[in-house]
């Protein structure tokens, strides 16, 4: 019951932060304009900028917010261990230089779903890799020092890759790439990535009851009937379509996935199928909640996501390094 | 950071004045002279355009890299007969130039850089009014000792402007649409080219007098009759997806026309003439 209440109280909070992430921007529509812009169509100029700018906008935010929340949590599950986050540990970057390879090589020009599956493969190689040096449960440093490595491979080839780009825009893009923006994307980047996120999605989804199991040790999980090869095949395709598709429209946009289960893993006592559910929610508020405020921080300047959540997330970081340290884990 | 570079210019000094005692001995003391320079490099667009349009034959003995880009160039055919350049301050060196032109946008270290080597640097102006390149072709000529090309070139450009002067009741409302939501405010060349063909900036209703970021929301709230959209170049990039944004082609598919900068509207020369005749042309098909 409680966690019914929690689930509809992160619902509300979603809804409330997407209808004011419809209502701010630069060009000062009222309340009703916009409402009757986007859902009438009233007014050339105001339904262009509610449809066409702000509604992809906010949708984006949900959809690549509930990726990351729910990646993070599934990844955490898995390896038992609240350091691992798709940013953190490069899968995002990784996934920004399958990116920058499409776009750049004119793969993602050549056809339709070019981009986010290029991103796909390069999240799929960074997170497989990962799982692989990590193993299931292992010790955070491990984790870290090959997310790291990872991390600082992707980042270096990604800039490789637009500073030999003939296009003279292309090289001052490697910060988007490394801090993930939403300014002026499209429906286009809508229908982009949603067909990858919803199977990740459903992939993602499937792993509660496994990741339930592993709670008690992998060897109680085997009793119980659960395939460790499998759920780590499951995971590994999950993580790598809701990063990858996310990643190939919007940038690598780190911490929602080590936040957003910190803060909600004690609400739901620990339990990493709940946690799956609530961190889907959590991040799409957070993603909505960043998005909303660099709008209102900087309004014509284009702040990085990547900026505000690296804001909020690397002190908790710090703060989960020095507890696991303390923990001996 | 600092130490390094305190020690290459302690060094270079030295360096240069062999290289320069060097190239004076084999090319008989040119660099002495008073009459007009013998080999002119040129590392900044606007300065390879109008050096190519006035130098005497030989005269000129490198353009950079950019002007041999028919993407950004309106000479991209004769600078691929100079020996391109890519502005470092080393290899400019090497060329032993007695005048190197630059812009004031070309990176001051290597203006500095080659100041302290000796080498004579010129930077030419950024040209902002239509009215301001009669001088500038005249400042070219006299730094190339070719002032009678330059008042040739001058009449010819002061011919062609007049012959395409405005007259217009009309003024559409036009957007310069860049890369990264980019446009041209009051004080640019591209307004005045925009202006001149008859049409209002709408940058002027937002209130931008230089270059500046217009936001998408608030271009399409002002609802321009015709946007003019930046070069796109190859690659796919984030900065140019906005061109192509799908509010943009609803703009332009259900209320503005269309057309595209090119290499025309970058530099102030005589080359934007053809950019407003073009324009004009526009203006007078209905736009």
């Amino acid at each position: 019951m409680r966690f019914s209440l929690l689930l509809a109280l992160l619902g509300a909070l979603v809804a409330a932060l997407f209808a004011v992430s419809l209502l701010v921007g630069p060009a000062g529509l009222t309340p009703a304009q916009s409402l009757a812009a986007l859902i009438r169509g009233e007014g050339l100029a105001e339904t262009l900028v509610m449809r066409e700018i702000r509604l992809p906008r906010a949708l984006l935010a949900v959809m690549i917010g509930a990726s990351l929340g729910l990646a993070g949590a599934a990844m955490q599950g898995y390896l038992r261990n609240p350091l691992a986050e798709p940013g953190l540990i490069g899968v995002s970057g990784s996934a920004a230089l399958g990116a920058v390879l499409a776009l750049h090589t004119g793969l993602a020009a050549s056809f339709m779903l070019g981009l986010p599956l290029a991103a796909l493969a390069g999240a799929a190689a960074a997170v497989g890799l990962i799982l692989v040096l990590a193993g299931p449960g292992g010790g955070s440093i491990t984790l870290i020092l090959a997310g790291i490595a990872v991390s600082a491979m992707a980042g270096a080839l990604t800039s490789l890759v637009l500073n030999l780009s003939p296009n003279p825009f292309a090289a001052s893009e490697i910060i988007f790439w490394m801090m993930g923006s939403l300014a002026d994307r499209s429906m286009v980047h809508v229908w982009l990535a949603l067909p990858l996120m919803v199977v990740g999605w459903a992939l993602l989804a499937s792993l509660g009851r496994g990741l339930d199991a592993l709670t008690l040790g992998e060897d109680a999980a085997a009793t119980m009937g659960i395939s460790l090869v499998r759920l780590r095949l499951v995971l590994v395709a999950g993580v790598a379509c809701v990063v990858g598709a996310g990643t190939a429209v919007a940038g690598a946009i780190g911490f929602v996935g080590l936040v957003v289960p910190h803060i909600l893993r004690p609400v739901v006592g620990a339990q990493p199928s709940k946690l799956l559910a609530a961190s889907t929610l959590g991040g799409a508020a957070m993603v909505l909640a960043a998005d909303i405020a660099v709008r209102l921080i900087l309004p014509e300047r284009d702040l990085k996501l990547g900026v505000l959540t690296a804001i909020v997330g690397a002190p908790l970081f710090l703060h989960l390094i020095y507890r696991t340290r303390r923990e001996g884990l | 950071m600092a130490h390094p570079t305190a020690r290459i210019t302690l060094a270079s000094p030295r360096a240069s004045r062999l290289l320069a005692l060097a190239a004076s001995l084999s090319l008989g003391g040119v660099a002495a002279q008073a009459g007009p320079p013998e080999r002119v490099v040129s590392i900044n667009l606007c300065t390879d355009q109008l050096a190519m349009m006035l130098a005497a034959p030989g005269q000129l003995i490198s353009v950079s890299h950019i002007a041999a880009d028919p993407l950004m160039s309106v000479m991209a055919e004769e600078a691929a007969r100079y020996r391109l350049n890519y502005g470092q301050a080393e290899e400019v060196h090497a060329l032993i130039p007695d005048l190197v032109l630059a812009g004031p946008y070309t990176s001051r270290y290597t203006v500095g850089l080659l100041r302290r080597l000796g080498v004579e640097v010129r930077e030419l102006p950024i040209v902002e009014r239509l009215d301001d390149i009669p001088e500038t072709l005249a400042l070219m000529g006299m730094w190339l000792g070719r002032e009678d090309a330059a008042q040739t070139l001058v009449a010819e450009y002061r011919t062609g402007l007049a012959a395409l002067a405005p007259d217009h009741d009309h003024r559409p409302r036009a957007v310069l649409h860049y890369a990264n939501n980019y446009t041209s405010g009051t004080q640019t060349l591209a307004h005045q080219i925009l202006s001149f063909a008859g049409f209002a900036n709408i940058a002027e209703e937002a209130g931008l007098s230089g270059g500046g970021t217009l936001p998408m929301e608030q271009l399409i709230m002002l609802m321009p009759d015709l946007v003019i959209s930046g070069q796109r170049y190859p690659g796919l990039t984030r900065a140019e997806d906005v061109i192509d944004h799908p509010a943009m082609e609803a703009l332009r598919d259900r209320h503005a026309g269309a057309t595209v900068t090119d290499a025309e509207w970058v530099c102030g020369t005589p080359a934007v003439l053809s950019a407003i005749a073009r324009l004009t042309a526009l203006h007078e098909g209905g736009s």
